[in-house]
Formats: structure tokens, C-alpha cells, sequence
């Protein structure tokens, strides 16, 4: 699946909800099935800056694709990434970086987070593009 | 004439226009006082007083506003001496806050500490009363020593007595942790620390909302807060100094107001206060600030002691009866602040969820790093109490952190 259908299916699932309750209960279970990173690399590396709660990113290209595995040590921020990590893993590096980002907008994730949160939620963001870009330098040096 | 809380509640809240307020849909339900306390009508209209009526730079016009204002200005100093019960008006400065005040402190012991001095601040200090320090003692050689806290979070008086020696020039406390809320002996503190001829500077910005300071009673030689926690706008600090320790650091910025004669070879500075208060101050916010102080003392700082301590404990109990619950800081002195944690649950989350019930709590380490180091924490969640909030608005905070609990476990 393309990442534009995987953030339309994402839309489609908050658009059943009726009120800011049951959108977080959902995004926290969707933290609950968020591919998680190894204890051992929740080191100060792989931590997101930007984030007021600890968020680990780790990217590994498989088969030319990113795949990313991610953690929190807060419930909410691994719903957030669990989403981000569902839209933006198992794609090519070039298709992350053009991928555009308005889902977010589109299922009133920012509305429903603190102004912390939402700035962390930039800073994932930007993190997993980082991500892609120095996966693609690397492809086109090789 | 005081007035009683409980009888009164309704015409209190009624001074506060916020409390009306409805945040995420909700009755707004504020439970942030620790960092700022709300601001009454009167002195939100005096504000708009001055910029309406007699906006003018003070101290320096002969013309009628100027007079005005300087009058109101002067006045809301003395208003701020009466209160502290200091022995001249000119031993209140006037600063931007808190930190501005302990920062003007700090720069004036630059010359006078030398290598070697010790300094000795708690685990207990928000990070405003750390790092100011930490800059003084990178510049000076001095070093500092820290007064441990036990596992209540109070501080460990025998060790802080044996830290004291002949080296000791400093000492920072501040009057009440903002992180835990528990009172700290500070007269004693003070008493020992002049045995060995050590300076002392209270942070009072935790105690001056709900305790009446007399600061000739405890005999310290620096005492800041800001009056953003009494009632008053943003923007406003107080330093107050004993007269000699005033008279012998210099002024922290320079500028108008601050001199006495300027050449271009030499400038003299002005007497006190206006040493300390270069430029054109916070005209409106001082002078809201008088008003503040004085709508506080209309209430009386013993009755709002009293009323804030039966919310603190209610709520306590009401906590405690929480499965997985656990209060940082216990002590049988304390001002209306609870820090507590669920489980494993992150303090963020809770603070979001509550947040979304229109329930305004703090959350994370609350610039209190050392203490969450201490208790090997990431933060918690803060709930301050002031004499506008009521038990019903408990009620409806235990209600929704039961919600918050649920969904995230």
C-alpha cells in the first residue's frame, strides 16, 4: 500500500469517532501494536529531540525499504508514533521524504494534544524524514 | 475586616473573571497556582487605569502624570514594605521576578567571593535558584555545597549544620519547595548560617501566597518572590535586601534611573533603590501588583492558611485512596501542594487526559531536576490549590483521574 492510502485509511478509522475520548483510546491501542525497538538501543541516540516525554526511533533498510521500530516511556507519544510508524514504514526512502503530511490535520490529532505534544509530534515527524534522507545520500552514493 | 472563605466563595470567584472561563468544553478548573495565581478583576482594571489615565515615565517629569504615576509606584513599595514588615521602603526593589532578583544577588557577590568560598543552595531549589550559582561559582571559584533531602523530601537539617563552616559565605533556600510544597525552618536556617557569617537569600516565591512573611523577624538578608503568585500580573519581582548587604553589592544593570552623575570617565550610581532599577520599570504591573497585595491582605493571609490546608488535606485523603498512588513530599508542614505519580503511568499522560476535562495541573519535572534525580523519576503531576478553588472542583479532579486511569492502563 502507498502511504496516501494508508493515511486515507487511517482518516476513515478516526472519522468513527465521535468525541476526543474514544480518539485516544484508539490511538492508545494502536501504541499497543507499535513494533518496538530493542531495550538496548534506548540510548540517548536514538531518542527524538523535541519530545517532553522519551521517544526512541531506530531505522534499518530492508529490502530497499525503511523499516522502523520505535518506543515511549509515555502511553500517548506511543500512540503517535505507533501512527507515524504505520503511515511511514516499509516504504522506499524518496516516498517517505516527498510523503505528505496533512492526515494529521485531517484527523484532529493536533487539535486534540497539548501544544508540547503537538511540537513533539513535528519533531517525530522530521525525525523519521531524517531518517529517509540519509538512507537516500547513501543509496545515491553508492 | 477579614473575610471568612467558606461564606464568601461565591463573591471570591466572582473576582476572578477566568474562573468563568470553559476549557475543551468543560468548567474551567484550575489547579496550577504553584506557577501562577490568578488575577482579580480589580487589579486587572487597574491596568487599564493607568494606560487610560495617567500613563508617564516616573521619577524623572516635573508634569502632573509623571507625578501621578511616580506617586502610585512609590506607593505600591510601600504597601510591599508594610507587608514584609521591611524597615525602609527603599530595602523593596523592584525587579522583572523571581529569577531576575536572585540573578541580581548573584552578579553582586562576583567581586566579593573568592576561590574556595563555599556556597551552600538544597536539593530542593527549582533551577532558577541553581543555575544563577552555578554561573557565579564558574566565575569566582567558589564552590557549592548541597543540603540533602530524606525520602519525605525534607531537608536534612544536621547534615546542612555540618556543611556550615568558616569557608561558608552563601546560603540559598527557598522559604517553601515548589516541586513538593513543604516548608522549610528557614528562621533556623538563617540563625545558624549567621553564626558562621553567612549571607542568606530566601526564594519565597512558594511561601509569599500563603503565609505572612516578616522579614525583620527572621532576620534574613535576602528574601525574593514575584507577585504573579500573590494576585498580581506577570512581570514583577521583588528583591528585598537588608540595607547594608544592598548598599554593598553593585547594580546588575546599567542605565537611566540607576545613576547619580555620568561623565564619560565615571559614573556614580543613585542611593537605593533606584541602584537596582535601571531604566523605565514595569510602571502598571508594579503598581497592579500593590492592588494585588492588598486584595490578598483584604482576605488575610491566616485565613487563606486555614482554608487552603482543609483543601490540601481533602484531597490528600481523596488521592490517597487511589489504587498505585503515590505523593511525593510528606511533611506535617506544608502549603496546598500535591506532586504525585500512578503506577507506571507517565505524568504527560495523566496531565493530557485531565487537561481534556478542562483541569489545568503541571506536569513534568517541574524545573526541579535534582529532586525527580533524587526520587529517580521523569516527573509528576502537580496539582496547587488556592483559596479560589473549592472541594467540589476536587471532587470533579478525582472523577476525571479515575477516567484518565482507566484509559490508560
Amino acid at each position: 500500500m502507498k502511504i496516501k492510502q494508508i493515511q486515507d485509511e487511517i482518516i476513515d478509522e478516526f472519522a468513527m469517532f465521535d468525541d476526543w475520548m474514544q480518539r485516544y483510546e484508539y490511538m492508545i491501542d494502536l501504541g499497543k501494536s507499535l513494533p518496538l525497538i530493542d531495550e538496548k538501543f534506548k540510548t540517548d541516540e536514538y531518542l527524538v529531540n523535541g519530545c517532553q516525554s522519551k521517544v526512541w526511533v531506530k531505522a534499518e533498510l530492508v529490502n530497499k525499504q525503511i523499516v522502523f521500530k520505535a518506543d515511549s516511556d509515555a502511553i500517548i507519544s506511543k500512540g503517535i508514533i505507533a501512527i507515524l510508524i504505520r503511515v511511514f514504514s516499509h516504504h522506499e526512502p524518496n516516498e517517505i521524504i516527498e510523503a505528505n503530511t496533512d492526515f494529521i490535520d485531517k484527523i484532529g490529532l493536533k487539535d486534540h494534544l497539548s501544544p508540547n505534544r503537538a511540537n513533539g509530534l513535528s519533531s517525530m515527524i522530521k525525525q523519521l524524514k531524517l531518517y529517509a534522507l540519509a538512507y537516500q545520500t547513501k543509496i545515491n552514493n553508492e | 475586616m477579614k473575610k471568612n472563605i467558606h461564606t464568601n466563595i461565591d463573591q471570591i470567584r466572582n473576582d476572578f473573571p477566568i474562573l468563568k472561563r470553559k476549557v475543551n468544553g468543560q468548567n474551567l478548573i484550575y489547579f496550577d497556582n504553584a506557577a501562577t495565581s490568578q488575577t482579580p478583576q480589580i487589579v486587572i482594571d487597574s491596568i487599564a487605569d493607568y494606560y487610560s489615565k495617567y500613563n508617564s515615565n516616573i521619577h524623572r517629569g516635573v508634569h502632573f502624570l509623571s507625578q501621578e504615576a511616580t506617586d502610585a509606584y512609590e506607593k505600591s513599595r510601600v504597601k510591599f514594605q508594610k507587608h514584609f514588615n521591611a524597615d525602609n521602603s527603599y530595602e523593596i526593589i523592584f525587579t522583572s521576578g523571581t529569577t531576575h532578583s536572585i540573578n541580581i544577588v548573584a552578579n553582586g557577590f562576583k567581586k566579593i567571593l573568592k576561590k574556595n568560598d563555599e556556597i551552600i543552595i538544597s536539593q530542593l531549589e527549582h533551577h532558577s535558584n541553581i543555575v544563577p550559582w552555578q554561573m557565579l561559582c564558574e566565575e569566582t571559584g567558589a564552590k557549592i555545597k548541597v543540603i540533602p533531602i530524606d525520602n519525605n523530601g525534607e531537608l536534612i537539617i544536621d547534615k546542612f549544620e555540618n556543611l556550615l563552616n568558616s569557608k561558608t559565605k552563601l546560603v540559598f533556600v527557598n522559604h517553601v519547595s515548589n516541586a513538593l510544597g513543604i516548608v522549610n525552618p528557614i528562621k533556623h536556617i538563617i540563625k545558624k548560617a549567621h553564626e558562621f557569617n553567612a549571607i542568606v537569600l530566601v526564594d519565597g516565591a512558594q511561601a509569599t501566597p500563603h503565609m505572612k512573611i516578616d522579614v525583620v523577624d527572621l532576620d534574613v538578608d535576602f528574601y525574593v518572590t514575584s507577585t504573579h503568585k500573590i494576585c498580581g500580573p506577570t512581570g514583577v519581582g521583588i528583591l528585598y535586601g537588608k540595607e547594608k548587604w544592598l548598599n554593598k553589592i553593585p547594580p546588575f544593570l546599567g542605565g537611566g534611573e540607576m545613576i547619580d552623575q555620568v561623565t564619560f570617565e565615571k559614573s556614580t550610581y543613585a542611593g537605593l533603590p533606584n541602584k537596582f532599577e535601571a531604566g523605565t520599570p514595569n510602571i502598571s504591573g508594579v503598581i497592579a501588583s500593590g492592588i494585588g497585595i492588598d486584595y490578598l491582605n483584604s482576605i488575610g493571609l491566616e485565613e487563606i492558611y486555614k482554608y487552603e490546608n482543609e483543601l490540601l488535606e481533602y484531597a490528600t485523603k481523596e488521592l490517597l485512596l487511589i489504587k498505585d498512588l503515590k505523593i511525593y513530599g510528606f511533611s506535617t508542614k506544608k502549603t496546598s501542594v500535591i506532586s504525585f505519580n500512578v503506577g507506571n503511568i507517565h505524568p504527560y499522560d495523566i496531565g493530557s487526559i485531565l487537561d481534556k476535562f478542562g483541569i489545568a495541573t503541571r506536569t513534568g519535572q517541574l524545573c526541579a531536576q535534582p529532586i525527580m534525580d533524587y526520587f529517580k523519576i521523569p516527573g509528576t503531576i502537580r496539582v496547587s490549590f488556592s483559596f479560589y478553588n473549592t472541594k467540589e472542583e476536587i471532587d470533579k479532579f478525582i472523577k476525571a483521574l479515575h477516567k484518565a486511569i482507566l484509559m490508560l492502563s
